[in-house]
């Protein structure tokens, strides 16, 4: 599903990830771990197409296509999704109004028709479900007030109206209490098909006790340096990153 | 060039929509002003002797007056002499019902996607449709009538209905007031009468829609709204014209009578022709609306969208003398390429406990100059009155100006007045946001200013809320930053 191969990315001029490989196969859950700074966001950031990174040299191919120079709406069409780690407040904006647009953008491009206003509360009442958010909470501002939770969860739950084939979760769990990430992790879970993938970007150990991995790697310094099965997360949780 | 200002440029290019024009034989006066030409026009209109003079004296005034300049506005000095004052579509007698309007004037307004057409009640607005210096067509006159309702041209108001003419016309805004309205009250020529007796609510939504079609033309109208006692009425004013190179002057006049317990809601949406993206052409609106709650516990409520225009002059007011009235003001003012707009709110209390909102959202993009200025004056005699202001400034690229002129002046101890002020960019992160989930950038950028506007969108009538919708996104179309 995603080949990425020797892929250098810059800011400003800094050289963050400096010759990264990754490859996922459909149905894969892969964690992405390292210490502060080691690139963990940028990564996340670059496949859903952020052009404030530019990639120097390498590429991210998506089903066999090479998409570094895909804007972020193709990419999203084309069934990659960012939960960010920091949702955007969208003043006015509903998350009910905004995740319609969305979705009928999608439905688009997969050549379904728009979803009417009946079929897209049938679809919205099932999500909401899965991540526990009440309809009051979708009907307000995107994001505008929501505490750390709602917005995660908020992100599940876009993420579950969306399906996409490629979610990346950008420290989920940074901010979750106990309860909150059991209902996310509870949420993705769900979500799982034999044929979708997601990228887990943490620092934590913990979040892995609830998303199982099947594959851990270690982000250092732009490298991935050492990739391994779960038990490699609690051999980090136990050692930390300096012996590696 | 970043993503961010790509998509500025692509959203603020986006063409005007109303640009065309018909060929309409019309029946013209000379060009320039004199007393002549203000005789020649009240002749046309077979008017009464008092308003002739009423608009000579009007003509006087405005002769003494100097031109303002205290606006945040840069434009030519208007030569008042180049302008044509009247203009009028051709129509063989003047239409006994709607069957006898040309069909020429049915279907521009067909296009404008405004029906003349009674049958087509789907909407259940009333229309008064003006083109130029006149007005063309009054729907649903018979149906309201039977409530008691005056809804007809301004012309035909002074014919029928004199008595009330001479006793509102220039109550709320005199002829002294300003350099337009002195200017107005001496070349009106069309524009509607709205009259809502006392006790009765309005059923249906009372509009006018105003479009410069002719060259060199300038547009006078005048508009009255009275309503009695205990009643209520919704109206709305729609403009647009074609697109021309020179620059036309609009210059109307606009005055609401609220008596006790009465309620006004006035709502415009603005497109006027702005000019071309180099900057050439356009309309000047320089236009004074204003409303009295004469009455107590009398309310008067306007809300504007305001997205056209070379340079916009507008500062719709209320005066707040009855006891308990309450005053608003709710405007989205977008500014893109080279317009300009100078707009806010007047709320001057005199009334006790008389109550007052401004919300005012502005939006500049391209090169375009975009200001607030709003004056809230408190009276002695108005005790424990309130006011509250917000005055919102959202940024669309960095070669727009949004400058906001608050003036404040409370002259009693129990009264209290907020004023909010705030000044933001579309940022870079919203779009990513919108764009990470699929949505194109155009649609994002519409998504946002609309979330951004919202709170004075939800105050106009559903269906014009949706068009103003669809004309801010298309207004914007090709800008973000």
């Amino acid at each position: 599903m995603l080949s990425i191969k020797k892929l250098k990315v810059s800011i400003e001029n800094n050289l963050i990830l400096k010759g990264l490989n990754l490859e996922i196969k459909n149905g894969e859950v892969h964690a992405i771990m390292g210490p502060n700074g080691s690139g963990k966001s940028t990564l996340a950031s670059v496949i859903a197409g952020n052009d404030n990174y530019k990639i120097e040299s390498g590429s991210i191919s998506f089903f066999g296509k090479n998409i570094n120079n895909f804007s972020p709406d193709e990419r999203a069409m084309m069934g990659i999704f960012l939960a960010f780690q920091y949702p955007v407040e969208i003043p006015g904006v509903s998350t009910i109004n905004f995740i319609k647009t969305a979705l009928n953008r999608i439905r688009e491009f997969n050549k379904k028709k728009p979803l009417d206003a009946v079929g897209f509360l049938n679809t919205m009442k099932k999500k909401m479900n899965l991540v526990k958010i009440d309809r009051d909470l979708l009907s307000r501002s995107i994001n505008e007030g929501f505490s750390g939770g709602e917005k995660k969860r908020n992100e599940i739950f876009q993420m579950a109206m969306l399906e996409p084939k490629l979610s990346i979760l950008d420290e989920t769990d940074s901010g979750l209490d106990i309860d909150a990430l059991k209902i996310v992790s509870n949420g993705v879970n769900k979500l799982r098909t034999k044929d979708n993938s997601t990228i887990v970007v943490t620092h934590y150990q913990r979040l892995l006790d609830y998303i199982i991995p099947d594959y851990v790697h270690v982000l250092i310094d732009g490298k991935i340096v050492k990739s391994g099965n779960k038990d490699l997360a609690l051999e980090l949780e136990n050692k930390g990153y300096d012996w590696l | 060039m970043s993503e961010e200002s790509k998509i500025i440029k692509e959203f603020t290019s986006k063409e005007y929509e109303h640009g065309w024009s018909v060929n309409l034989e019309a029946d013209e006066a000379p060009i320039g002003i004199n007393d002549d030409i203000i005789k020649f026009i009240s002749k046309k209109k077979e008017e009464p002797r008092w308003l002739l003079e009423w608009r000579l004296e009007a003509f006087q005034i405005f002769k003494k007056m100097e031109e303002p300049d205290w606006a945040n506005l840069n434009y030519p000095k208007i030569d008042f002499q180049k302008i044509k004052y009247y203009s009028a579509p051709k129509q063989k007698k003047s239409p006994k019902s709607l069957n006898d309007v040309d069909p020429e004037l049915i279907k521009t307004f067909n296009r404008l996607g405004i029906s003349l057409n009674e049958q087509k009640k789907l909407t259940g607005v009333a229309v008064d449709a003006v083109i130029d210096s006149v007005s063309v067509a009054t729907t649903f006159k018979d149906k309201l009538l039977e409530l008691g309702i005056i809804f007809c041209s301004f012309s035909e108001a002074v014919k029928e209905h004199p008595k009330l003419v001479k006793k509102y016309l220039g109550t709320v805004i005199p002829r002294n007031d300003n350099y337009f309205s002195a200017l107005n009250s001496a070349v009106f020529t069309d524009g509607s009468f709205c009259y809502i007796p006392k006790g009765i609510r309005c059923p249906m939504e009372l509009s006018t829609y105003f479009r410069i079609n002719a060259a060199n033309t300038g547009q006078f109208e005048r508009t009255l709204i009275i309503a009695e006692d205990s009643s209520y009425v919704s109206y709305l004013e729609g403009c647009t014209a074609p697109m021309r190179d020179e620059n036309q002057l609009h210059a109307a006049v606009v005055e609401i009578f609220a008596a006790k317990n009465a309620e006004v809601k006035y709502s415009t949406v603005q497109n006027w022709y702005p000019g071309d993206e180099n900057g050439k052409g356009g309309i000047y609106n320089f236009v004074t609306k204003r409303g009295i709650c004469f009455g107590n516990n009398s309310k008067i409520s306007w809300t504007q969208v305001e997205t056209g225009s070379a340079v916009t002059w507008k500062y719709p007011s209320c005066i707040l003398k009855g006891d308990n009235s309450v005053g608003e003001f709710y405007s989205v003012a977008v500014t893109n390429n080279y317009q300009q707009a100078d707009t806010g709110s007047k709320m001057i209390h005199i009334g006790k406990n008389s109550k007052s909102k401004i919300i005012s959202k502005g939006i500049s993009a391209g090169f375009s100059q975009n200001s607030y200025r709003g004056q809230v004056k408190i009276m002695k005699r108005a005790k424990n009155s309130r006011n509250f202001s917000q005055c919102d400034s959202l940024l669309l690229g960095n070669k727009c100006g949004a400058h906001t002129f608050p003036y404040i002046d409370v002259e009693n101890k129990s009264s209290l007045v907020e004023h909010e002020a705030t000044t933001s960019k579309i940022g870079e992160d919203q779009i990513f946001y919108c764009l990470q989930r699929g949505i194109d950038e155009e649609n994002a950028i519409a998504l946002i200013v609309n979330g951004y506007a919202k709170e004075v969108l939800k105050q106009l009538p559903m269906e014009f809320s949706v068009e103003a919708q669809k004309l801010l996104s298309l207004t914007l179309e090709g800008s973000v930053g």
